[in-house]
């Protein structure tokens, strides 16, 4: 059954040159125990689509669905009090840019005790307690004292991996995360997909995965959809998206990889497809 | 000949307190970084995380002193202390951070992002700032209807651009880049390392460039350092490197390098499946 459905997604922002559209008709529908990845060019939506679903975007943004349903539950028509229970407790998100969305003056440590507090119900000790196993789960290196130590004390990827522990820490049933991975090599990148693997099939965790990496997409997905210019142009079973490409703009996705380059140029989307794609 | 930019014994501490009652103690982030760049060659620096690529990579940018050892621009060597750093040296020099929303003054529109280096630092008229501004928008894949719009108003990759359009304003002679593709599809990442390599042919322009990314390293370096807990552990051409790693972490690198091998994806899919059939069992 589907866990969230979102029907006909439109988030239009208004701006000094008039009104832009930046996701435009989207549906998106994720099971339980499934992994949907989100694949796309820059800038086409994938971010605002999922922090619309959040209800993180600012006030300039104006966003209309014919439907937008969690477990049965309509997430339009939910009160404030309903929304801020669901919302950080059974949904939460690992955002793109993680040392921006951590705050800056207060250690790691006491704001993912935080979040175990207010939105997992632990007690302060039992905080402290699981933020430490959380630290540990995600492969924080000296974990006692990285809990003491703010953002800027850490490095890019240190301060993802406090992200996705905060993310992780109520147990979510729906973990959309957006680039997860951008600032880890790939052995840290390793484990924190074989992490969040664990969590899906363990707790049954349905998980939408943003990312722009075709590694991690065929590593981890069990559906794909691909988003360009705020719509949708693909949506398949990851093993039919490698094996067969339908849309042009796919095909260049999977074709840009740095190892095809020829004569030290690598080809871009528009030498594929100026004209076949919709403007 | 000289090299662009070279550093000897290069370390940085960092001063951290042991937590709560534990008293302040030093970590050592970079312990001695040996490496010398010629013009219009890239080098660039891959290792775990928290092993000190940025931290390297900010004192290369001038961004923050060493501890010891010594940093050469064009054989001259540098020591910005607590001072400023001048003029001349700053456009000589410059950094595209890895993180790029928090290097953006969150109340400048983009158009004064990237025209405000051309103000500071050259006497070019009003209406030819904004044409190059706007020339360069363009050359990272944005449009000038984005000129206006403030730094919160652009997704992830986007932000990233326009980080590296202000830093090549003033056609720099030495790029430090920390990982300055990684929110990258495919696609846009193509067109800026292409976008890259133009500049470098055009200008000589010379880059020390940080990625976890091993394929793109491979496309674009020249020379490789891979870095360890704070150590170089190892260094070469990208040739020797990518033939025959050395050291194990560099090993490590390569194996878990994720493929998109259509065998290894089928494999997967049956995995998981038959796992799903076996949880739904009564
Ligand atoms: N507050 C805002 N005001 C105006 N436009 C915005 C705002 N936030 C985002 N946008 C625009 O909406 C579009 C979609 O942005 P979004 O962040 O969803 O892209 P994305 O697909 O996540 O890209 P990336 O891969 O680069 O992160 C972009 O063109 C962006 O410039
Ligand atoms: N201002 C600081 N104070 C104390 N420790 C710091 C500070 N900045 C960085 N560190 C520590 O120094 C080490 C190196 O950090 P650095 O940011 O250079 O790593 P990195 O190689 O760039 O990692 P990443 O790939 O995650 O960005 C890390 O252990 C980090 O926690
Ligand atoms: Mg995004
Ligand atoms: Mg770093």
């Amino acid at each position: 059954m589907s866990l969230l459905t979102i029907r006909n997604l439109t988030v239009r922002f208004a701006t000094s040159t008039g009104s832009f559209t930046a996701v435009d008709g989207i549906d998106v529908h994720v099971d339980a125990r499934e992994v949907l990845a989100i694949v796309g060019e820059s800038g086409s939506g994938k971010s605002v689509s999922m922090l619309a679903v959040m209800g993180l975007l600012p006030d300039t943004a104006t966003v209309t669905a014919d439907e937008m349903t969690f477990d049965g539950r309509d997430m339009l028509a939910m009160s404030a009090s309903e929304r801020r229970r669901l919302i950080g407790r059974e949904i939460t998100m690992i955002f793109q840019e993680p040392i921006a969305s951590l705050n800056p003056s207060y250690t790691a440590g006491f704001q993912i005790e935080e979040v175990l507090r207010l939105n997992a119900g632990l007690s302060s000790r039992e905080a402290k307690k699981r933020a430490l196993e959380l630290f540990q789960a995600v492969g924080i290196p000296e974990p006692e004292r990285r809990l003491a130590s703010y953002p800027h004390q850490m490095s890019g990827g240190q301060c993802q991996r406090v992200m996705i522990a905060m993310a992780i820490a109520t147990n979510p049933r729906l973990l959309i995360a957006d680039e997860p991975t951008t600032a880890l090599d790939v052995t840290i990148q390793k484990q924190i997909l074989d992490l969040l693997m664990t969590l899906q099939e363990e707790h049954g965790m349905a998980l939408i995965l943003i990312t722009h990496d075709m590694g991690v997409v065929a590593e981890t997905a069990d559906r794909v959809v691909v988003q360009y210019k705020g719509k949708r142009m693909e949506e398949a079973d990851v093993l039919s998206l490698f094996e067969a490409p339908k849309h042009p703009y796919t095909k260049a996705l999977l074709s840009a990889l740095p190892e095809n380059a020829v004569d030290g140029k690598l080809p871009t989307v528009s030498d594929f497809l100026i004209e076949e794609l919709p403007q | 000949m000289t090299h662009v930019v070279e550093g000897q014994a290069l370390t940085q501490d960092y001063v951290i307190s042991a937590g709560m009652f534990g008293k302040p103690k030093l970590l050592r982030a970079v312990k001695g970084a040996n490496f010398a760049v010629e013009q219009g060659k890239t080098l660039a620096i891959v290792g775990e995380s928290g092993s000190g690529k940025s931290t390297l990579a900010r004192i290369i940018a001038l961004i923050d002193p060493a501890t010891g050892g010594t940093l050469k621009i064009d054989g001259q060597p540098v020591a910005i202390g607590r001072g400023r750093v001048p003029r001349e040296l700053r456009s000589k020099v410059q950094m595209v951070f890895q993180n790029p929303y928090g290097s953006l003054n969150p109340r400048q529109k983009i158009g004064d992002v990237l025209m405000e280096p051309l103000m500071l630092n050259t006497d070019m008229p009003a209406s030819e700032r904004h044409d190059r501004a706007e020339a360069m928008l363009k050359r990272v894949g944005l449009g000038p209807e984005h000129f206006n719009r403030y730094p919160h108003m652009f997704s992830g990759g986007q932000r990233q651009r326009i980080a590296i359009a202000r830093a090549i304003m003033l056609n720099p002679r030495l790029l430090v880049l920390d990982e300055p593709v990684s929110a990258l599809d495919l696609s846009v990442q193509a067109q800026v390392l292409n976008l890259l390599g133009e500049l470098q042919e055009e200008f000589g322009l010379t880059y020390v460039f940080i990625s976890h990314d091993l394929s793109v390293v491979r496309f674009l370096a020249d020379e490789v350092m891979v870095m360890n807990k704070g150590d170089v552990v190892e260094q070469g051409s990208r040739e020797a490197l990518f033939a025959d790693p050395q050291h194990p972490y560099t090993r490590q690198l390569f194996a878990a390098t994720p493929v998109t091998d259509i065998e290894a994806i089928r494999a997967r899919v049956a995995r998981r499946q038959a796992m799903r059939l076996a949880t739904s069992a009564p």
